[in-house]
């Protein structure tokens, strides 16, 4: 078995009494991309918010969590939520490219908001870098230093996975990324995502059986805020022990 | 494709740890500052009343409520009563706001229902916002140039002594100041009438007028009251364009024509001359004229936010 | 009547439009009125005297109204500094902390705020700053109209942080950045349209305000630049010479008004503009 990257251990996420994740264990694993499924309203992407504490964010509506969850043995919550972040990337489920930034500052924008200097070379050195291994460098090369707000869809979220890398995360965490994107636009995210398990370990969340079959090698299946399955996308997909699991995939819900 | 190095240093440069530090500190420093601000936000508005409570005191130990029940102010006499300007102020306002109905309810029709997008629709929208935006000292001016020959060959005409100034000279300008505003407020009401109510009377065969009194206007009717309220509100508290044309006299007015002066008027014409007790009297009218605005935009605020919610 | 007939009941329908479509011209007309003696006497006042030369004395005609313009521009400039960052912060709180106690309390304030009276903005502060100072002061009146930019700017700021989608302070949040820098960074310069405006909008509304100066910058026929001085503003010098007998002051008010109202309508004419071609698209 690989190496474990991040353990969850007795976890459990409330929106005031309304419980969201109920007791959840997993070890997510090095190198390899994790997909969690389950239909909507199953808890599965309040799960992935807790994973790098974003959840925080949002002071008034925010999830109260119990369990621990532990990136490379060192439990999160007692990291400064900073570190966890810049440890576990994240891409959102509609492409979020800062507006008011040029395509050039958002693949960079970490170091910049973090307030980390770096020579100007060395930033166009991870530029292209992060271009390159989302395949977007041979499309922007050439405007780099305009507003990314002209990319299609699938090119801003691209650019938003080269900002997550920027970082050089050991985690990243994708919410739904490809919902709100045409099929030739997902395949190539798919595609890519499939090249970046080398160097960083993935969990993706998605409702889209196909695509976790497609991409994933170990998969994950929520079902109202439980894990009820999990075990290689292989297994799951042929094998399923639970009943929910195969309802679920073969389409008989959800 | 160039790989980044296995040695690279995960998780962006691993920060060192008195970065760390700095960024918490940072980070209570600027919340601090956030809370702080909003905080001062809400002292300014407390200290208003506090200042205006305190500088007035004096008065009140000394006279009681004769400020409030006498009908004199004759500051070389010390006698200080505020219901001369009380009354020149409702007297004023409520004139205004008698003379801005009909055109600030047409206009909020207007841009509320007929005619909500074109040329025509921007044009009257610019028209409110050039009236809006046209400072109060600029309409008083006016009114002396323009306004005040006109009201005294009417004077003259009615047989009246022609001051020129007094409450009709400045509730009609007082009229032109508000009118943008109670018709914005008013248009915004009336286009927030959901269109299936008028779709279904529409359905039923009533012509676009019955729908505007039968439907559209008991609907919105609080939401327009509102509307009132706060214009009312500004007329109460607006100072020079009055100052300049109601005359300055500080007697209960004995009609429309009268001179007169309001309370904002009076504390702009008296406050930079006066002394001691004079003062204070001042700050006290000054002190009524702060609740009584607060009210009424009180007032104002509440019905049009529950009109808003409600609707 | 039970019954109205159709043809009665259209004559009616267009009686009304037309009575509605009546009254609402009539506006047009104040305003004609307005603009339209405000540039025929002031256009004639106004030459390169007019704009750069110091008042003329009594009843002598000629001269001009440096001094006012420069304090105006005093006045405006205090009052941005004092209002603006205050504005912005409290905005950001009150975003922050939308359900909070002491955010509705702020949202109460700002609206009781703009409410006030302007005479009163001046009387208070002539009590907090011209008395203790014992003098009248360029500094004095920045604070009365600060105060009353404040409800304008933080309602703008604060209808356009609602607009910054919260996925964009959660992507920054991801990459690690701390709330401040977030903020500062990613929050702010997106909303920056919409905060300019706020502030064009309150420099507009305030630069013809003439109630909060008359007993705190006070006025002053002499150029002054020291801010614990007093000095003149273009409104404050309307009303001076609009109030005063002399034809020759009238038509230096005149001229004053059409600088007035040039600057405050072109000042709405650039927030336009700014909201047009700074906004950002998410």
């Amino acid at each position: 078995m690989a190496d474990k990257v991040l353990s969850v251990r007795g976890l459990n996420a409330y929106y005031g009494n309304k419980k969201a994740v109920l007791d959840v264990n997993v070890d997510f694993y090095k190198n390899k991309i994790t997909a969690i499924m389950g239909p909507s309203g199953c808890g599965k992407t309040t799960f992935l918010r807790c994973l790098n504490r974003i959840h925080e964010v949002n002071i008034e509506a925010r999830a109260r969590i119990e369990g621990d969850i532990f990136l490379n043995g060192e439990n999160i919550a007692r990291m400064h939520p900073i570190l966890v972040r810049r440890r576990i990337g994240m891409v959102f489920q509609k492409p979020n490219p800062f507006p008011h930034m040029t395509i050039y500052d958002n693949v960079i924008a970490g170091y910049k908001l973090n307030g980390i200097k770096k020579k100007k070379h060395e930033f166009d050195t991870i530029v292209e870098q992060s271009l390159t291994r989302t395949a977007l460098w041979e499309e922007v090369k050439d405007s780099l230093y305009d507003r990314g707000t002209f990319l299609s869809g699938g090119q801003q979220q691209r650019l938003c996975i080269a900002r997550a890398l920027a970082m050089n995360p050991d985690v990243i965490l994708l919410d739904e990324p490809t919902s709100a994107l045409d099929p030739i636009a997902t395949a190539k995210i798919e595609e890519l995502l499939n090249e970046l398990k080398e160097n960083v370990t993935i969990i993706i969340v998605t409702h889209n059986m196909a695509q976790a079959g497609r991409i994933s090698d170990y998969t994950a299946f929520f079902y109202l805020g439980e894990l009820l399955e999990y075990g290689t996308t292989e297994k799951l997909f042929t094998n399923p022990e639970n009943e929910k699991t195969e309802n679920f995939l073969t389409g008989r819900f959800g | 494709m160039t790989m980044m190095k296995a040695g690279d240093a995960r998780g962006a440069e691993a920060v060192s740890a008195s970065r760390l530090t700095s960024h918490k500190m940072k980070e209570k420093g600027f919340a601090s500052f956030l809370l702080f601000a909003g905080i001062s936000v809400l002292m300014v508005l407390g200290a208003f009343f506090v200042t205006l409570v305190l500088q007035s005191w004096p008065l009140f130990r000394e006279t009681g409520f004769s400020f409030f029940t006498t009908l004199r102010w004759a500051p070389m006499e010390e006698a200080f009563s505020v219901l001369p300007f009380l009354a020149g102020t409702l007297m004023t306002s409520l004139l205004s706001i008698l003379i801005a109905f009909p055109f600030s309810m047409a206009l909020s029709i207007l841009l509320g229902e007929y005619l909500k997008t074109g040329p025509f629709a921007a044009a009257f929208k610019s028209v409110t916002e050039l009236l809006a935006g046209i400072p109060s000292v600029i309409y008083g001016f006016w009114g002396i140039m323009i306004l005040m020959p006109l009201i005294q060959s009417l004077q003259m005409k009615l047989g009246l002594i022609p001051y020129g100034v007094g409450i009709l000279t400045a509730s009609l300008i007082l009229s032109v100041m508000i009118i943008p505003y109670a018709a914005s407020l008013g248009r915004d009401v009336i286009s927030m009438v959901p269109g299936e109510l008028k779709e279904a009377a529409y359905a039923m065969g009533a012509t676009r007028s019955e729908v505007v009194f039968h439907v559209i206007l008991p609907y919105a009717r609080s939401g327009i009251t509102a509307g009132f309220f706060l214009a009312l509100g500004r007329a109460v508290g607006e100072t020079m364009a009055v100052t300049m044309l109601i005359g300055n006299s500080n007697f209960i007015p004995r009609g429309i024509f009268s001179p007169a002066n309001t309370m904002a008027s009076v504390i702009a014409n008296e406050f930079g001359e006066a002394d001691g007790m004079h003062t204070t009297a001042l700050i006290a009218v000054g002190l009524v004229l702060m609740i009584l605005t607060g009210l009424i935009n009180y007032a104002g605020k509440s019905i049009m936010k529950r009109f808003q919610v409600g609707g | 009547m039970k019954n109205p007939s159709v043809s009665k009941r259209m004559v009616k329908d267009h009686f009304f439009k037309g009575l509605v479509l009546f009254f609402a011209s009539l506006v047009v007309i104040p305003l004609f009125l307005l603009l339209g003696y405000i540039f025929k006497k002031g256009i004639g006042a106004i030459n390169w005297d007019f704009i750069f030369s110091m008042p003329a004395g009594v009843g002598e005609s000629g001269g001009g109204i440096v001094h006012s313009l420069t304090g105006t521009l005093i006045l405006i400039i205090i009052a941005v500094i004092l209002s603006v960052p205050v504005a912005v912060a409290t905005a950001l709180f009150i975003n922050d902390h939308p359900k909070n106690k002491i955010s509705r309390m702020i949202r109460f304030t700002v609206d009781m705020l703009q409410g006030i009276p302007s005479i009163i903005m001046g009387i208070v502060v002539y009590i907090w700053i011209v008395l203790p100072m014992k003098n009248f002061s360029a500094f004095a009146g920045g604070v009365a109209l600060g105060i009353m930019m404040l409800p304008i700017v933080i309602k703008s700021t604060e209808e356009t942080l609602k607009m910054v989608p919260e996925s964009l302070k959660e992507a920054s949040m991801a990459l690690g950045a701390p709330y401040y820098k977030t903020v500062l960074h990613v929050i702010l310069p997106a909303g920056l349209s919409g905060i300019l405006t706020g502030v064009l909008l309150g420099v507009s509304r305030i630069a013809g305000e003439t109630a909060p100066l008359l007993f705190t910058a006070f006025g002053n026929p002499f150029l002054n630049t020291n801010i614990f001085k007093p000095v003149d503003a273009l409104p404050l010098l309307i009303y001076n010479y609009s109030t005063s007998p002399y034809p020759e002051w009238h038509s230096l008010a005149w001229g004053a008004s059409f600088i007035l109202v040039a600057f405050v309508l072109i000042l709405n004419l650039i927030t336009r503009l700014v909201v047009k071609k700074w906004q950002i698209k998410y």
